[in-house]
């Protein structure tokens, strides 16, 4: 599985189910292991889209992930983008905050996936749906 | 939905997660364990986790919301084999699993149960073989 997938392209995965969150983290872990990520940084880039994923399902009503391999000229990373037609986040900064929560959960997903990653952008607005893309780059 | 098997040794129920879980069975195996121990009174609970190669907050939430609902039940539970990089990711992530016990592998899991319930309840062993004597007292200079 690892060894036959194929880098110079992106690969899709709809989040419409629980089962799809699973397939979500095993995708990113077989690119992450492709891109020769260190076993921490697959770790938590897992752990990253594991989160972010459920939210996507949660509270955006499902979507779907992108995951690529990136390289800036200096180094290779997998970027992964998470996008919804839901809602949307009103106030963002209130939502990256440790420990908000709408849903009963521990605040944790947001604002940990963005410590976990080297780069994190939020494209979100009332109504128009939430766009999440991180990459973490290989050392 | 997939299951997580619970296994009975001795007193203690053993939970070896083996399986990236889908948050439905994970949910599934909190109200499963909880009824295992209820069925065999057991008072210890190892939860291995070394086959998981991440934990996330809603399987850390599980961990936590177990050892709550093992302790209300008159058990303890002890989280088993996290392997480093998810010890790292978990600090990160800004996780703190309160109330979780954790030991290394599953032996030194079953040494901290029994330690528990020790101290927990340290007539237990007196009362079940009827001797009185007292290793703590007999060995005093
Ligand atoms: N894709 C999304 N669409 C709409 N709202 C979102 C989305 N992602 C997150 N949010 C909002 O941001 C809040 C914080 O998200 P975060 O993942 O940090 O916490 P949580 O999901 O509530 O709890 P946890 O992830 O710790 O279980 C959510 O409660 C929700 O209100
Ligand atoms: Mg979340």
């Amino acid at each position: 599985m690892t060894a036959g997938i194929d880098l110079d392209q992106p690969h899709a995965q709809a989040i419409r189910s629980d089962e799809d969150v699973v397939r979500v983290r095993q995708l990113v872990r077989t690119v992450a292991v492709a891109a020769k990520l260190s076993l921490v940084d697959q770790t938590k880039l897992v752990t990253a889209a594991s989160e972010l994923a459920r939210n996507t399902l949660v509270y955006g009503g499902g979507g779907g992930v992108e995951v690529a391999t990136v390289d800036n000229g200096r180094r290779r990373g997998v970027r992964i983008i998470f996008a919804d037609s839901g809602p949307g986040i009103a106030d963002l900064n209130l939502a990256l905050t440790d420990g908000y929560t709408t849903g009963g959960g521990l605040g944790l997903g947001l604002s940990g996936a963005r410590r976990l990653v080297d780069e994190f952008d939020i494209d979100t607005g009332v109504g128009k749906g939430t766009r999440i893309t991180v990459i973490k780059w290989a050392r | 939905m997939e299951r997580v098997p619970i296994l009975k040794i001795g007193e203690i129920l053993l939970v070896s997660i083996q399986l990236d879980m889908s948050d439905q069975t994970a949910l599934q195996l909190q109200e499963d364990l909880a009824e295992r121990i209820v069925a065999t009174g057991c008072h210890g609970v190892i939860i291995d986790i070394t086959a998981l190669d991440i934990v996330d907050s809603f399987v850390g939430r599980m961990l936590s919301s177990i050892a709550s609902i093992s302790k209300v039940l008159d058990a303890e539970t002890v989280v088993v084999g996290m392997r480093p990089a998810v010890a790292i990711t978990l600090v990160e992530l800004g996780l703190s699993l309160n109330g979780i016990r954790t030991a290394l592998n599953v032996e030194r899991g079953m040494e901290l149960v029994a330690d528990a319930r020790a101290d927990e309840f340290p007539y237990d062993d007196e009362l079940a073989d009827g001797s009185d004597d007292d290793p703590e007292t007999t060995s005093s200079p």
